[in-house]
């Protein structure tokens, strides 16, 4: 939500009386209004970072700073075969970091989430691969699994009232369980590469305009969603942001869409993970910051007694949340087993689980509930995914992997605490 | 002053296990009135307020609005006779804006989708309209003074379009220019014509903003006054009990001790 960058008065705070013929009445004298044209970004800008409103800053100067150095170590890291194995394999985790994002949102956390997503993997390949059902509905009733499983660590926490970490904790224990009986003595179940679920991470759209239109459409979507909103605020007569600021922002991400439509055409094409990943991070988006359920999961993050007598059912958001970090958890399984092409008894074990709330909290969400979005599951786990990449094509070993990843986390979570002070100072926390 | 009260409460009681909490309790608001609703802790203040809002149904006695008889169970009850009550806690998300904690609860859409557009317009509109003055209606609450935030709460439980406004210690925790606001704001509700029971513990603001001030003494009735025409030290001496405070026990314990 954009809060500073209206257009409305052209002036500093100084001169605010004057002008209050044309600018909207219930405009603050006070209040620090952002001038027009470049100067003004760069004003705001600087503001911002003294107020420590760094929002995606930290994230986005870590991943220069990880290419820089991996590709001086090796020039082959930016080239387009990596950067989309990059992309293709970070979706397993960023969808399960995706409903992380829903749950931190609530000021809560799921521990469940690895166990859940090697759960799903285990009932699609013995539903499917062993017993011969059809392929989609053995998907489908692999992800309602994940969702039936959020919903019971949702009823122990919402109606009966354990902590959301205990909850999740033995669910933690319970469905690794499950996964390795359900899995049976044979242990690992092949998934053959006909398989829809073998599709899911490698599959590429080979045809060169498929990239091209998704990102031409990607474009010409989001300049007219913001052009008409503007022009809708300026009719009602709110602070709307000018024509021109529009088309630097459609122009920005104009560039990163065919910046990577370009690179994935020039190796094997349109991954279809990415774009479910990423169609999914534009619904969620949606869903948490233009819908009432959003707003209300916002809400709960914030006060649950301003919740409660807004009339919200505190206990259904929770539980439904509970629900989306389950679904999620179980999609994510199922790239991750198509990553591997089986399922296995290692599935949603070792750090799976860690990287995941990493991914969330490093692309800045909040631990302490209502501040995030589910484009902050993207950016962390492009960190994280980079990171063991990059190590992996120096050969370095999986234990050094860890360490690093570990001294990644602790820097993002110092960065949080850091500018949460600045911006308690700067009355903006 | 309209003949018939908005609210009157006739013979009110409420008994919690072996505390009787309140006792035959009478209350008259009009519209276009503030009544100030005082008296020392455990007066029964609190409860009052919540029998009237619905959280506590009254045990026995009468609540009538605009002169019928109604029964208040639950706090819904009391929004769709036209109750809000903002309480002392004031209940908004603090990571929310102000334009989103206005209308929680009861956002504006359009095809399933949040209206931000028409929802920003009539903050607007409604902050206009009460002369509230704050930075913008896009900053999350967490920026806003104690002050500010009173005020946003008080906006909030305008949109009801009430006819009857119960504010709970609104100036309890705010400094001398912020309790101003508040006041000036409790003043623009009475000029709309909207009935205000204002509970409060500081006597200079219930002489300033109240008509009548309503005195609770040990869960009962202990007089209604008019403010103008009653000094600060009858109010006191009321919800203290006139021969039960400090300066008259001081004075007959010094007498025992002289004697």
């Amino acid at each position: 939500m954009s809060i500073d960058k209206t257009s409305a008065p052209r002036h500093r705070a100084v001169d605010a009386p004057e002008a209050a013929e044309g600018a909207v009445a219930a405009v603050d004298p006070r209040l620090l209004v952002q001038e027009q044209g470049f100067g003004g970004y760069v004003t705001e800008f600087k503001r911002k970072i003294k107020a420590g409103e760094l929002g995606s800053i930290p994230v986005i100067v870590g991943l220069i700073v990880i290419a820089v150095i991996f590709t001086s170590l090796n020039s082959s890291f930016l080239g387009a075969g990596n950067i989309t194995d990059i992309l293709v394999q970070m979706s397993g985790t960023g969808l399960i970091a995706t409903g992380i994002v829903f749950v931190l949102l609530l000021g809560e956390i799921d521990l469940s989430v690895g166990s859940v997503s090697g759960l799903s993997s285990a009932i699609f390949a013995v539903l499917a691969i062993t017993h011969g059902m059809n392929e989609v509905l053995a998907l489908i009733l692999a992800l309602v699994s994940g969702a039936v499983a959020g919903a019971i660590h949702g009823f122990f926490f919402a109606r009966i009232g354990v902590p959301a970490f205990a909850v999740t904790l033995a669910g933690l224990l319970f469905w690794s369980g499950l996964m390795l009986q359900v899995l049976g003595p044979s242990g690992t179940i092949n998934i053959p590469n006909d398989n829809v679920v073998y599709k899911l991470e490698n599959y590429f759209f080979s045809d060169v305009a498929a990239a091209y239109i998704l990102a031409l459409v990607a474009v010409v979507v989001y300049f007219w969603a913001s052009f008409s909103g503007n022009r809708k605020r300026q009719r009602a007569g709110v602070p709307f942001r000018p024509v021109a600021d529009t088309i630097m922002r459609t122009v920005l991400v104009a560039v990163a869409a065919f910046g990577v439509a370009v690179i994935f055409n020039q190796y094997k094409g349109l991954p279809l993970a990415v774009v479910i990943f990423v169609g999914l991070l534009v619904i969620t988006d949606f869903v948490l910051r233009r819908t009432t359920y959003g707003r209300k999961i916002f809400a709960l993050g914030g006060s649950v007694e301003a919740s409660r007598r807004a009339g919200i059912n505190v206990t259904w958001i929770r539980i439904s949340v509970f629900m989306i970090s389950g679904g999620f958890a179980s999609l994510g399984g199922l790239f991750l087993a198509s990553q591997i092409a089986a399922a296995n008894q290692g599935a949603g074990a070792g750090n799976l689980l860690m990287n995941s709330i990493a991914a969330a909290v490093i692309g800045g969400t909040s631990l302490f509930g209502g501040r995030g979005r589910t484009w902050n599951a993207l950016l962390g786990v492009l960190v994280i995914i980079s990171i063991q990449v990059g190590l992996g094509i120096q050969g370095v070993a999986a234990p050094i992997v860890s360490m690093v990843t570990g001294a990644v986390l602790l820097a993002t979570v110092v960065i949080d605490a850091i500018t949460r002070k600045t911006q308690r100072s700067a009355g903006r926390a | 002053m309209t003949a018939t009260p908005v609210l009157a409460l006739r013979g009110v009681f409420k008994r919690f296990g072996a505390v009787q909490a309140l006792t035959d309790v009478d209350l008259e608001i009009h519209a276009g009135e503030v009544v100030a609703l005082v008296g020392d802790n455990g007066a029964g203040k609190s409860t009052l307020v919540k029998t009237i809002a619905g959280v506590h149904p009254i045990d026995e006695g009468v609540i009538e609005w605009e002169g019928r008889k109604v029964t208040v169970d639950r706090p819904q009850d009391a929004q769709h006779l036209g109750i809000a009550t903002v309480y002392q806690d004031l209940a908004l998300a603090d990571n929310i804006d102000v334009v989103g904690n206005l209308f929680l609860g009861r956002e504006i859409r359009r095809w399933g989708v949040l209206n931000e557009v028409e929802m920003e317009r009539r903050s607007r509109e409604l902050l206009d309209s009460l002369s509230i003055r704050i930075p913008s209606v896009r900053i999350p609450i967490a920026s806003l003074s104690g002050g500010q935030r009173q005020v946003v709460a008080i906006a909030r439980s305008m949109l009801g379009e009430p006819k009857l406004v119960i504010l709970d210690e609104p100036t309890a925790a705010l400094g001398v220019e912020q309790t101003a606001q508040v006041l000036d704001l409790v003043e623009r509700l009475r000029s709309r014509g909207l009935a205000v029971l204002l509970i409060s513990h500081n006597m200079a603001d219930v002489k300033a903003v109240a008509d009548r001030v309503a005195v609770l003494r040990l869960g009962g009735n202990n007089g209604v006054f008019d403010v103008r025409t009653t000094s600060q030290e009858e109010i006191i001496a009321a919800i203290t009990g006139a021969t039960d405070n400090a300066v008259t026990r001081r004075a007959s314990r010094t007498a025992e001790v002289q004697k």
